[in-house]
């Protein structure tokens, strides 16, 4: 049981990176990824609002829409939650927490319409994953996120410093870039069948 | 005429002037990973289109009724409700198509080219004008697909919508099918459009920040723009 959770955290961090390899959430990835202190930011709250968003919607899939055979209504019924999520977490932590809400409230509006929070809830359902091995998985992708995010700064560091052809400069260049972060993390593809042996 | 002309251009502007992926630079997410191949960028870039055209639609015809507070919710969920419909009806009439696009069927909802079109477009326009946007960004967006779809394709397997192009002497370069190789090719493209247009296209990207509806909260994150 432990040694599949720990499978399923490791693949969500490194084998499936759900930005490198599954392309999803690109938009923070390339917008909010100039700065190591915003890149930070922006993955935690992603990784605070995937965990919430998870723990809200595979009940609600699994008690409610699924046994009524309403399960067509999940894309609708899940963007709602994670809306209404979202704009609930902002209130708590602007009354409760504000220190919290000053260093991560700026970031979580954008996390609405970032597709790796539908993503990972979605991908949850599809792969049939029990309640416990959701929130593992959704963790997982937080911090793959993470991990992408702040590897990629260092590497947009490097590039502000070089001299970029005309046509490449802004987005060009910064899309090749992640393409070889892309590539060095293939190389982590056979690292879960030599773990389970 | 002149307003022919107009109802022209609105269709054209999707297509070329405002391509909602190599000029704006949105819905990145769904151009890189569906364009392994020809065929499956040709099928995303549909769906997208028929949910574009017809949010598009009725929310320019409702943009009286929808308090301006809660739109953005408004929308999500109408949005939502058309990614409903295309998802049954392609489980139902393209069953492979709909296994092989699987999870980007469903994140179709949150695709920044349908709420950017509501909000800069839909949400100003008559019903006629925001169904020819829809329409124009809806091509421009399945002939972006289809180009990144073709230059993968014939790189990374050697075919063209399943066809042999490359003689099979020659390897393919199967990278340009995987991950890497849609950041690489995105890239080139857009460095190519960059080129074409001299530069102008680098400008726009400020525009790219408008039509997304985080904008505003994008802006204070990063000082500089998005």
């Amino acid at each position: 049981m432990v040694k599949d959770l720990i499978v399923i955290l490791f693949s969500a961090i490194l084998v499936d990176n759900f930005v490198l390899s599954k392309f999803m959430g690109i938009c923070p990835f390339l917008g909010v990824s100039k700065k190591l202190d915003s890149a930070i930011g922006m993955s935690v709250a992603v990784i605070f609002v995937m965990l919430m968003a998870t723990a809200a919607t595979w009940p609600i899939y699994s008690y409610l829409l699924a046994p009524n055979g309403m399960d067509y209504m999940q894309t609708v019924v899940f963007i709602l939650v994670i809306a209404a999520l979202v704009q609930l977490v902002e209130m708590i932590l602007k009354k409760f927490v504000p220190v919290l809400h000053a260093s991560l409230g700026i970031y979580l509006p954008l996390i609405t319409t970032n597709c790796a929070v539908l993503g990972v809830t979605v991908l949850n359902i599809s792969e049939e994953y029990g309640f416990v091995e959701s929130m593992v998985n959704s963790l997982g992708a937080g911090i793959g996120f993470m991990l992408a995010m702040v590897l990629f700064c260092g590497v947009r560091m490097r590039i502000a410093n070089s001299k970029i052809s005309e046509n490449f400069q802004g987005i060009p260049i910064t899309l090749i870039a992640a393409s070889i972060v892309s590539m060095s993390f293939m190389g982590f593809g056979g690292l879960i069948e030599n773990m389970i042996k | 005429m002149s307003n022919k002309n107009n109802k022209l251009k609105i269709l054209l502007n999707g297509i070329i002037k405002e391509n909602p992926v190599l000029v704006l630079v949105l819905g990145t997410c769904p151009t890189l990973a569906t364009s392994t191949s020809v065929l499956n960028g040709v099928g995303m870039g549909i769906a997208a289109t028929f949910v574009l055209v017809c949010s598009n639609i009725v929310i320019s015809a409702l943009k009286k009724a929808i308090p301006d507070k809660v739109r953005i919710p408004c929308y999500i969920v109408l949005i939502a409700g058309f990614v409903t419909v295309v998802q049954l009806l392609m489980e139902a009439f393209t069953k492979s198509l709909y296994d092989t696009l699987g999870i980007f069927i469903p994140l179709i909802v949150v695709n920044c080219i349908i709420l950017g079109r509501a909000e800069m477009f839909a949400n100003k326009n008559s019903v006629v004008d925001s169904a020819l946007d829809g329409i124009g960004m809806g091509i421009g967006f399945t002939l972006a697909l289809a180009a990144m779809g073709t230059i993968r394709e014939i790189f990374g397997a050697g075919t063209w919508c399943g066809i042999q192009i490359l003689p099979s002497a020659i390897d393919p370069i199967s990278i340009m099918t995987m991950a890497p190789g849609g950041f690489f090719a995105f890239g080139c493209i857009i460095a190519l459009v960059n080129k074409l247009t001299k530069g102008k296209a680098i400008k726009k990207k400020s525009m790219a920040c408008a039509g997304c509806p985080s904008a505003a909260a994008c802006q204070s994150a990063e000082k500089e723009g998005c």
